[in-house]
């Protein structure tokens, strides 16, 4: 072996020449943007660990109803489909509001997240109906496991909603004060991944909880 | 190879939720088919959950199965993952993150299963302490 092709050889063992050179272009931190929205996703993941938990545990107390109703006496699918129906239409109104910030027309992103606020809040409403429902006929989360876990994981997600439309309630304002910034932007596109991803759980909600739980 | 690799570093990556579109018009139809196929899958779901049409122990499992579908749905035409090389971080985050998912409810459904079948009937352990 020669001297240049050992010098060669470490530094670069693997004698992958062009990749090394493309990573040379390619040097140095990520935008801003994708740090942060790839920070946020991190956080959505350990969110959605987090309602896996949930889920798991109603999974195995499905039948724990200690004499107490079961899911098939309780449930009321046409409430549950209205509730689907109201946070996928969200979802795409969210998406709208996406597609407005990014081509800056501050006329139709409030239209869109206004839109996307009423169909949440309407979600909220079936929501909250259905849980006070629930405990004036004496199934509130005190009767059985079942219930527990039930009211457990929905409410997690509830508040999640809730949460979301402060959220969407403080991007409207910041927009209409601050304009398209690119700190603004940052801020929507995370907003955006949190309501998608609300709308993925509830999907996993209305299976498991409703259809699922209703058939046993 | 060493131009293809250049080629592939052309682009930077895409931030999660990010779209390569940039187009209002194919952005807008792509929300509407993501928005089109979830209605699709739901309405299939709850017509599935109420019939008598199908064989009864069968239900739960379509269910799973479109539900796992839908979330696809809404992963690719609402968040915009892509198999693409400029997604590539974000899917690693996001198969680490089924993975846990998984490991928890199969895990959790197993062991529970297994204890509920291997536990002594409860009259029996009433009656031992009595």
């Amino acid at each position: 072996m020669t001297e240049t092709t050992y010098a060669y050889a470490q530094g670069d063992p693997h004698r992958l020449r062009g990749i090394q050179e493309a990573a040379v272009v390619h040097e140095g931190p990520a935008p801003k943007r994708i740090v942060t929205a790839y920070g946020f996703w991190i956080f959505l993941l350990s969110d959605i660990v987090m309602f896996a938990c949930f889920f798991a545990s109603y999974a195995v107390l499905l039948r724990q109803t200690a004499g107490g109703p079961s899911g098939a006496q309780l449930f009321d699918l046409r409430s549950t489909a209205a509730e689907t129906a109201f946070l996928l239409l969200s979802s795409f109104a969210c998406g709208l509001a996406s597609i407005a910030a990014d081509v800056r027309s501050a006329r139709w992103f409030q239209a869109a997240m206004a839109l996307t606020c009423v169909l949440g809040l309407g979600f909220l409403f079936l929501e909250a109906r259905e849980f006070a429902d629930l405990v004036g006929r004496g199934a509130g989360p005190t009767r059985s496991a079942f219930l527990s876990a039930f009211f457990t994981l929905v409410g997690c997600h509830g508040l999640h909603v809730s949460a979301g439309i402060l959220w969407l309630l403080t991007m409207m304002a910041q927009v209409f004060a601050k304009g398209f910034r690119a700190d603004i932007l940052r801020r929507m596109l995370c907003f955006a991944l949190f309501w998608h991803a609300l709308d993925i759980i509830w999907v996993a909600i209305f299976s498991v909880v409703y259809l699922i739980g209703s058939g046993t | 190879m060493s131009e293809q690799i250049e080629h592939l570093h052309d682009r930077p990556d895409l931030a999660p939720g990010d779209e390569e579109e940039v187009r209002i018009g194919p952005r807008l139809l792509g929300y509407l088919t993501g928005l089109g196929l979830s209605l699709l899958l739901t309405a299939i779901s709850f017509f599935i959950a109420g019939t008598d049409l199908v064989w009864q122990p069968s239900i739960p499992v379509a269910l799973v199965v479109l539900a796992i579908a839908q979330m696809g749905v809404h992963l690719v035409f609402f968040l915009h993952i892509t198999s693409g090389p400029d997604n590539t971080n974000n899917v690693m985050a996001l198969a680490f993150g089924l993975l846990i998912v998984f490991l928890v409810v199969g895990g959790s459904l197993w062991i529970m299963s297994h204890l509920n079948h291997n536990m002594m009937p409860m009259e029996q352990i009433m009656r031992m302490e009595r």
